[in-house]
């Protein structure tokens, strides 16, 4: 089975983290992914970029939808992911709004963090 | 004489778009390309008082800015960014004095500051602050929220377009009249900000000059956009009554009262030649044709209340919306009489129960209608939701004034 585990943390407490602390934490990271590789357990896994970086596409009625900021409603569920490699935000979106859910459900964009 | 000061400040207020639109194109940095545009221009608020003015105070102003972000890429990028960035110092050295003769940037930087994915207040601040060159002060006090709130505003905004990804450029053909229609959304909003202000005093004729001034680049950037020539007849139509629009104390003067002579009329004739030009019928043209209704009336009694009647008949069947329902609902009024207004009006209650217009007009189609005590509840309620002051003291002299 694979699954797909995801990570709910606070930004504000992240942000106030020393720098030490988010060194240690990074560390006790790296150590997480080297042991799940080395059990060929880990089959991808990043660092998402803030939530003040996201936009959320929507397609209604055949016209295109697009909003600052993260997918904030709580009928729908999450319910699956892309990962792609583009150019840039537009193209992330135009992708985004050909994912079927988009008619019904909310795409939410986010970046991963660089490196 | 002009003064240094003078001559610096026009350029600011001429160039900055220009000049750091291409600095941004160069160096992936709006910080940087906003700072050294800023420190060439204080440079030169240093050393022209000395050296006297130059020839050309723009292309000085514009080759001290490449060197200021020639001396921070060399500074300050590091590591991986030195590769990137010596590619950008060759670039900026291979330019010539005359800014120009450099393709102009400023369309990628509309688009950019426009993108979707800000927030709209967001995208409002970056274009007034990079586009048109305003200061922080300025667009702070403009919009009413405290500097260092639209400070953090505007930095937020330019680290989403860095951490986004979001691209510095025109958006392809395909993707091209949606996105032109969010830029003009961005100008017509900054324009209403000023022309009926949320808050506090009514219009702010200072925002309305920046959103005609955005609106006619819009239109010389991409020129023959039926619904940009729009925009920007509406803006021009509209922008022509405002000395007629408040009396000597500030208060607001319907169109009905306004004084016509006090009408700008340079700005009229500008906006109703290219309203006649005009070759679409978009949400904006309709808009304008209707302004256009308005501004062409030498007295109010010559409006042309069926064809505004029939302008926004189509306006709502093409952008249909409560409030443009309700304008429709107001011309009918005034073409037909006030108890088919009435009638047009009742479908609307539940949706603009919250909006002071709504119950302004049907307050004053009640009076009109002889019905005076249904007005002053009208009032009443219209007073209750008013945020404006200069709204404030109109709807209650009209409440004072009725016959009950």
């Amino acid at each position: 089975m694979k699954y797909l585990l995801l990570i709910y943390a606070d930004e504000q407490a992240y942000e106030a983290m020393s720098e030490e602390e988010r060194h240690e934490m990074y560390a006790a990271y790296d150590e997480l992914m080297k042991d799940l590789a080395a059990r060929g357990q880990a089959l991808a896994g990043d660092e998402l970029a803030p939530t003040s970086t996201a936009t959320t596409v929507q397609v209604r009625n055949g016209e295109r939808m697009v909003t600052d900021g993260p997918f904030a409603e709580t009928k729908e569920q999450l319910g699956g992911y892309f990962l792609i490699d583009v150019a840039d935000l537009d193209a992330a979106i135009d992708i985004a709004a050909r994912i079927p859910s988009v008619h019904a459900g909310s795409i939410e964009v986010r970046p991963l963090v660089d490196g | 004489m002009t003064t240094v000061a003078e001559v610096v400040d026009r350029a600011y207020r001429d160039d900055t778009g220009r000049a750091v639109a291409t600095l941004i194109r160069v160096t992936r940095d709006f910080d940087l390309a906003e700072e050294a545009w800023q420190e060439a221009c204080e440079q030169a608020l240093r050393m022209w008082p000395q050296r006297g003015v130059p020839r050309d105070p723009t292309a000085w102003l514009f080759t001290a800015a490449r060197n200021r972000a020639i001396d921070r890429l060399r500074r300050e990028r590091v590591g991986r960014e030195k590769t990137a960035a010596a590619m950008q110092i060759a670039e900026l050295e291979a330019m010539g004095d005359d800014m120009h003769d450099i393709p102009d940037d400023r369309l990628r930087l509309l688009f950019t500051c426009c993108h979707p994915s800000l927030a709209l207040d967001a995208r409002v601040a970056l274009t007034l602050r990079t586009v048109a060159g305003l200061t922080t002060r300025e667009i702070a006090r403009a919009f009413l929220v405290p500097e260092p709130t639209l400070g953090q505003r505007l930095t937020r905004a330019k680290r989403k377009i860095r951490d986004a990804g979001i691209p510095y450029r025109v958006p392809p053909r395909e993707a091209l009249p949606e996105r032109i229609d969010g830029v003009r959304a961005v100008v017509y909003l900054v324009f209403n900000e000023g022309y009926e202000a949320t808050e506090g005093e009514l219009i702010r004729g200072d925002l309305c000059a920046e959103a005609i001034r955005l609106a006619r680049l819009l239109d010389h950037l991409i020129p023959d956009e039926p619904e940009s020539r729009g925009l920007l007849a509406l803006l021009l139509l509209q922008h022509a009554r405002r000395a007629a629009r408040t009396d000597a104390a500030g208060d607001l003067v319907t169109l009905e009262d306004q004084d016509r002579s006090r009408w700008d009329q340079d700005l009229i004739d500008e906006g109703l030649a290219v309203v006649d030009a005009s070759t679409g019928d978009g949400p904006y043209q309709l808009q304008a044709a209707i302004a256009a209704c308005h501004d062409r009336a030498p007295r109010p009694e010559d409006t042309d209340w069926p064809r505004i009647a029939s302008l926004y008949d189509e306006l709502e069947r093409l952008r249909p919306s409560p409030v443009v329902a309700l304008n429709r609902a107001a011309a009918v009024a005034m073409a037909d009489g006030p108890d088919a207004g009435l009638r047009l009006l009742e479908p609307l209650a539940s949706d603009l129960d919250r909006y002071h217009h709504f119950h302004a007009a049907r307050a004053d189609l009640l009076r009109r209608a002889g019905r005076g005590a249904e007005a002053s509840d009208a009032y009443d309620r219209a007073l209750s939701l008013v945020a404006n002051d200069t709204e404030r003291r109109y709807l209650e002299r009209r409440r004072a004034a009725l016959v009950i």
